[in-house]
């Protein structure tokens, strides 16, 4: 169990990053799904040719903020709509994140030779070492830079564009950079948190992103679900998000005790997302009918 | 000031379904005019005012607003020049934030945003003296979503927005068209109030021939992407519906057949 609250905050990190794209700015950006295999490539390569650990973390940031700058010019410059600049960010990853591995289909990172910031191995351990503690800390920093973010003018800008990219233009805003700016931020959080990942596994698969978009949406409709009504701050609904991305990993945890083939759970995730999206669709056409019936 | 000389606008050129919307429009607007703009469907009245904005680039022509060559600028680039209010009271505002936020985006229109703070206290205190002047009690809401606001709620807050920076032009596009009669006649009232006031050079449209009779300093009447009736001075305070109706069959050689704006 400690096991899925830790990957399940790493993933939260991630998750944050989906909301952003998803919630905040309205566009579906299937880039993660590369980036979350980028991050971890970029910082476990950079520190087996001997970078320092913050380095090479602040370097995969950078990565996945070029990342979100590919798909952001590929909509705003050349037009093309939003799911398909995102998979063309995310199919050409593959092949870069490949080259960053120097063309080997994963790397690992032993804990006991590098000075990785999280691992599975001290998971159990109630010292200052424990993933779940420090990946906290490093959600509470995140949270509160995104909070302040969000409140400044450009922040202000970046949510009008998702709220209503008419209005937007009409008062000025540059909606296409607000685009960019959002992608890129988007990007360099989930490259946070692949590389996170890959220290917590001690390993980077060139795999590991595939299907990530969906456990981020699994964890920001989740979060929506149980604390949508209740909180409406918006650092508490990152918060939310994160504990989400939590209790989707705890679930995944006891479907796998009940024992569930480890390769069946991609459509598991995807089918509980899909019921999630629909319920609110659903919702809405039993209470038209109802309200058709009354009158 | 506002100068529009010999715009041009065809959409879908080409094609099928070709539709020449503005067909070489002139018009000259001295600061403090306040021009209505009525036409049938289609006689281009939205396509010139999106147009002056840069929703879309035209063919030809040129616009200058205020001695500003815009015709090259893209839309955000214009707006520091416009106010706008459009038909539909969903267009104009953010649904999902604040009333206050929404004020303040619309407080920085052609100003570069920085990572200083999006709303200020001292600011807030402005919004609220006013929102005050509205009348609508939403000084008491400042941190409401605007979604949660009615169609008459939204518009008063866009126009607000709209003339809270003032603006060199400001464009109301049918803004009180998706309204109910009672409050399309506060906004209306609002709108004249807040132009005169500030002595805004306005460009309204409307399909309401009375309302475009008794507001505003001048009238003009489009048909088929042309401007063909320019009314202003004494001439215009004396109009009558049957007039203008007259005017527009001799102008464009048919009756004015438009069950809109007849039964309005």
């Amino acid at each position: 169990m400690p096991g899925a609250i830790a990957q399940g905050l790493i993933w939260g990190i991630m998750a944050i990053g989906v909301y952003i794209t998803y919630k905040v700015l309205d566009f579906s950006d299937l880039t993660v799904d590369g980036t979350m295999a980028t991050g971890g490539a970029v910082c476990v390569m950079l520190m087996l040719n001997g970078t320092n650990v913050w380095v090479a973390l602040l370097c995969a940031v950078f990565a996945g903020m070029i990342a979100g700058l590919m798909t952001g010019l590929f909509h705003t410059a050349m037009g093309i709509p939003p799911i398909l600049s995102g998979i063309l960010t995310q199919l050409s990853l593959y092949s870069i994140n490949l080259a960053i591995m120097e063309f080997k289909a994963n790397q690992g990172i032993s804990v006991t030779k590098y000075p990785l910031i999280v691992s599975q191995r001290n998971v159990r351990q109630m010292s200052i070492n424990n993933p779940i503690f420090k990946t906290l800390i490093i959600l509470a920093v995140l949270i509160g830079l995104l909070y302040w973010f969000f409140g400044t003018e450009i922040g202000c800008s970046l949510r009008a564009t998702g709220a209503n990219e008419a209005m937007s233009r009409a008062q000025g805003i540059n909606t296409s950079i607000a685009k960019i700016i959002g992608l890129m931020i988007a990007n360099g959080i989930v490259a946070l948190s692949s590389a996170l990942l890959s220290h917590y596994q001690g390993f980077v698969d060139v795999n590991m992103g595939r299907g990530a978009i969906v456990i981020g949406l699994a964890a920001v409709i989740i979060s929506d679900v149980l604390f949508g009504k209740i909180f409406r701050n918006f650092a508490l609904k990152l918060v939310a998000v994160a504990i989400g991305a939590v209790i989707y990993y705890i679930v995944i945890q006891i479907v796998l005790w009940l024992g569930l083939n480890t390769n069946l759970l991609k459509l598991l995730s995807a089918l509980i997302v899909a019921v999630f999206l629909a319920i609110p669709y659903w919702k809405a056409k039993l209470d038209a009918r109802n309200t058709g019936k009354g009158a | 000031m506002l100068d529009l000389k010999n715009i041009c606008k065809t959409f879908n050129a080409k094609t099928v379904n070709q539709k020449v919307a503005l067909n070489g429009i002139t018009l000259h607007m001295d600061d403090g005019d306040f021009v209505t703009v009525i036409g049938g469907n289609g006689a281009g009245k939205s396509t010139m005012l999106n147009a002056i904005a840069g929703v879309f680039p035209v063919d030809s022509g040129r616009i200058i607003i205020d001695g500003t060559d815009v015709t090259g600028l893209p839309e955000h680039r214009r707006a520091s020049l416009l106010g706008r209010v459009f038909q539909d009271p969903m267009t104009g505002t953010a649904a999902t934030m604040q009333i206050e936020e929404n004020l303040a985006l619309a407080a920085r229109r052609g100003e570069k945003r920085t990572l200083k703070i999006g709303i200020t206290r001292e600011e807030r205190n402005v919004y609220r003296e006013k929102l005050a002047t509205l009348g609508l009690g939403l000084e008491d809401r400042m941190t409401a979503k605007v979604g949660l606001l009615s169609g008459g709620q939204r518009q008063a807050l866009t126009l607000l927005m709209a003339t809270i920076k003032k603006p060199k032009l400001l464009l109301l596009d049918e803004h009180t068209a998706a309204l109910d009669p009672h409050t399309a006649a506060k906004v209306l009232t609002l709108s004249e109030q807040i132009v005169t006031e500030n002595k805004i050079m306005t460009l309204m449209v409307t399909h309401n021939m009375r309302d475009a009779i008794r507001y505003g300093n001048r009238l003009i009447m489009m048909n088929e992407g042309r401007i063909i009736l320019d009314i202003s001075g004494e001439e215009k305070k004396n109009l009558t519906i049957e007039m203008l109706m007259d005017a527009f069959a001799q102008a464009s050689g048919e009756t004015f057949a438009n069950d809109r704006i007849l039964l309005s």
